[in-house]
């Protein structure tokens, strides 16, 4: 499997927009219900080879423009180009070359893993055998069982062997390990890995952040129907200025001003505290149980904490909480939108 | 971690062909004949209802041959010399009846008719019940000749009870074809709509799947259990009622085909457009009740009015089942039955072509 550094060597920023790699194309995308404006004006462009993500919350537009660009829905505006063609005229040619999985498909409850990737794999000219499809996605064993007796990540990664059936050049994603555990997840992100590394382009979508930070060469970060941050993850994560985000919360005496903060040594951003330690769910608000929660982006730690400390005892404060870490995709959210990614 | 085969060895392995699979139109059709089978209550309702059903119906419509007509005395005074009168006809069941219990007895059919002794006797009757009609000419004649009349002549009697003529065997076809028409509606129209709100349509959209290759399998898988639901429930009743089938066994067949195509293209149009199972229940039974009641499954159509009887006759059940017992009650062939097949045929296409136009795949 290649390492991050061989990965970047192979799949470099500068090398992946060179002209004639392009495998999605979009521009001005526009798609309206009603009054509610799904997609704004979304451009995009996702090289082959490389594996792109998509981020937001929960009705940022993600499954709607991901439908767009996997022929499924119709865009009221802009234009789609997908492996150099376009949905209008070439559907028929575009379809045996891309993998699709669906949110919310829900596959026959009565039909064995086997005869399930049977029909789909009927559908397509060419693409791997039935079994070896089965091995890729590590359900061998589970062949003959029914779907409705499979666990959540094993269904997932029976509809990614779906998805995988025409051997696809582009594969999309939407949300695929969405209610998973984490193991179950890790499982999925190594067929995907393995799809990668034998050339294949992803386009997948998801709210988790170290989902992103695993998989995704790229992402774009989507909110109200546009893309608001693009780059790799790296990239946004130090547009922040600071690689650091440290949270505290006092329970007595006066909480420094915002000014004071700022002053501290390394701080580039004093915000009530909205970012959560990662993975878990944190306070909403800047207050709960009377508690008052700040988090500080810094550029060095080492010299924010003592300084920190030394102003909350001249302050007469005692900390209830105390927590530092890696500022995250999730950060560069909050920072952009002064709201929380994920709403659960 | 073991790493498994990638994707790229497979294949080398055999490149031509679809790695394991058959063509896309005998998939999707076995899949949908599989997720049949192993639907309990699907089976239920196409194989074990009809046969429960015409087993029912068979046992309380046997022909009932020489049967003795059942008679009602009302239990009082004179009494003695009718029940003895008719009595000694021996074709009448005579039944005393309390005086007080008269009317009830008629109508909660103890007895068809009950005689009132008295001179002259009175019988009392339903003059709507056909029965009861019967009851009360079988009575009066018996009771007229113990008095004294003497018959003009004696006719010479010549009872028929020919296989193929009674109740069960007149019913039979038309429960085979209640059967084909719901399994038809039911067996189609659901599995899509229960598709479509799982999305899982959707899905299959999104591969190079060919629309009309699901449409056709949903109708070829129905016409598999159509051969296993046609050989169940004629060979039940030949079984058990002796139920026999005087055409040939290929016009039967041909006649169940057009009319299973007949629903299955009324299925695919109904499951066209409907978003959830409520939805497409809702149509079935608007479509399949007028046919329920109007088609003469339990008794002949022609007890409709003339005016009604155009519209009777263009609706697909009453083709296939008036069909159904020209084969299977009288043995005519194929070529005396074109009108029925043309009326199923035209039910076929035209609700298929329909559903082809207006379907919704998301």
């Amino acid at each position: 499997m290649l390492d991050d550094t061989e990965r970047r060597v192979y799949h470099g920023y500068n090398w992946r927009v060179a002209p004639g790699s392009v495998a999605l194309h979009c521009a001005g995308l526009v798609k309206r219900y009603g009054e509610v404006i799904a997609v704004n004006g979304l451009d995009l462009q996702v090289v082959r080879g490389e594996c792109f993500g998509l981020l937001g919350p929960n009705g940022a537009g993600k499954t709607t423009t991901i439908e767009i660009l996997e022929g499924l829905l119709t865009a009221d505006a802009g234009e789609v180009t997908v492996l150099g063609r376009r949905w209008d005229r070439d559907a028929a040619a575009l379809r045996p070359r891309l993998g699709i999985q669906l949110q919310e498909t829900q596959l026959a409850d009565k039909l064995t893993v086997h005869e399930t990737l049977r029909m789909f794999r009927s559908f397509y000219p060419d693409g791997p055998e039935v079994d070896a499809l089965l091995a890729t996605v590590e359900l061998g064993t589970k062949r003959d069982s029914w779907v409705s007796k499979l666990s959540g990540g094993q269904k997932q990664r029976l509809s990614v062997a779906c998805a995988l059936a025409g051997r696809p050049d582009l594969l999309f994603l939407d949300e695929p390990t969405t209610g998973l555990d984490p193991q179950s997840r890790r499982q999925l992100w190594a067929v995907l890995e393995r799809f990668r590394e034998a050339g294949g382009t992803i386009l997948i979508t998801t709210h988790y952040m170290d989902e992103a930070h695993a998989l995704c060469d790229r992402v774009g970060i989507m909110d109200r129907g546009t893309l608001i941050a693009l780059g790799t993850p790296r990239e946004l994560v130090q547009s922040l200025g600071a690689e650091h985000v440290v949270e505290f919360a006092v329970t007595e005496g006066s909480v420094p001003s915002e000014a004071e903060l700022a002053a501290l040594p390394g701080v580039r951003d004093v915000r009530p505290a909205m970012s959560e330690a990662k993975g878990g769910p944190g306070p909403h608000s800047a207050e709960s149980n009377g508690e008052t929660h700040t988090s500080l982006s810094t550029s060095e730690v080492h010299l924010t904490i003592p300084a920190l400390l030394d102003l909350l005892r001249r302050h007469d404060a005692t900390l209830s909480l105390l927590g530092t870490h890696s500022a995250t995709l999730e950060d560069v959210f909050v920072t952009l939108t002064g709201r929380q990614l994920r709403d659960d | 971690m073991t790493n498994p085969p990638s994707l790229q060895d497979a294949p080398k392995l055999r490149r031509a062909g679809r790695g394991g699979a058959s063509h896309p139109l005998v998939e999707l059709t076995l899949a949908r004949f599989r997720e049949f089978l192993r639907e309990p209550e699907a089976v239920f309702w196409v194989f074990a209802f009809p046969v429960i059903m015409s087993c029912a119906l068979g046992i309380a419509f046997r022909s009932r041959g020489n049967e003795p007509v059942i008679a009602g005395v009302a239990d009082q005074a004179g009494a003695d010399a009718i029940v003895a009168a008719l009595e000694q006809r021996g074709e009448f069941t005579v039944r005393r009846i309390p005086p007080g219990e008269i009317e009830r007895a008629i109508r909660d059919g103890r007895a068809p008719v009950v005689v009132i002794p008295g001179d002259p006797p009175s019988y009392t009757f339903d003059e709507a019940r056909a029965e009861s009609q019967v009851a009360r000419l079988a009575v009066d004649a018996a009771l007229q000749r113990a008095a004294g009349r003497a018959d003009a002549f004696v006719p010479v009697n010549k009872p028929v009870s020919a296989v193929g003529s009674r109740y069960i065997d007149w019913l039979v076809p038309g429960l085979l074809g209640m059967n084909i028409m719901g399994t038809g509606l039911w067996g189609v129209g659901f599995a899509i709509v229960h598709a479509r709100t799982k999305k899982l349509l959707k899905r299959l959209v999104a591969t190079p799947m060919s629309k009309a290759h699901y449409l056709l399998a949903n109708i070829l898988s129905r016409l598999l259990y159509l051969a296993l639901e046609t050989s169940v429930i004629m060979g039940f009743a030949w079984l058990v009622f002796d139920v026999r089938i005087y055409g040939s066994l290929w016009a039967l067949g041909a006649l169940a085909l057009f009319g299973a195509l007949a629903f299955g293209g009324l299925g695919l149009l109904l499951a066209s457009r409907a978003r959830t199972i409520e939805a497409v229940s809702g149509l079935m039974n608007l479509v399949m009740l007028p046919m329920w009641v109007l088609s003469g499954i339990f008794f002949a159509s022609t007890n409709f009015p003339d005016a009604m009887q155009p519209f009777i006759h263009a609706l697909p059940l009453t083709a296939l089942i008036d069909g159904l017992r020209g084969v299977v009650n009288e043995g005519r062939s194929l070529a005396e039955l074109v009108p029925e097949l043309g009326v199923m045929t035209a039910w076929g296409t035209i609700s298929f072509a329909l559903a082809l136009k207006l379907f919704r795949w998301q």
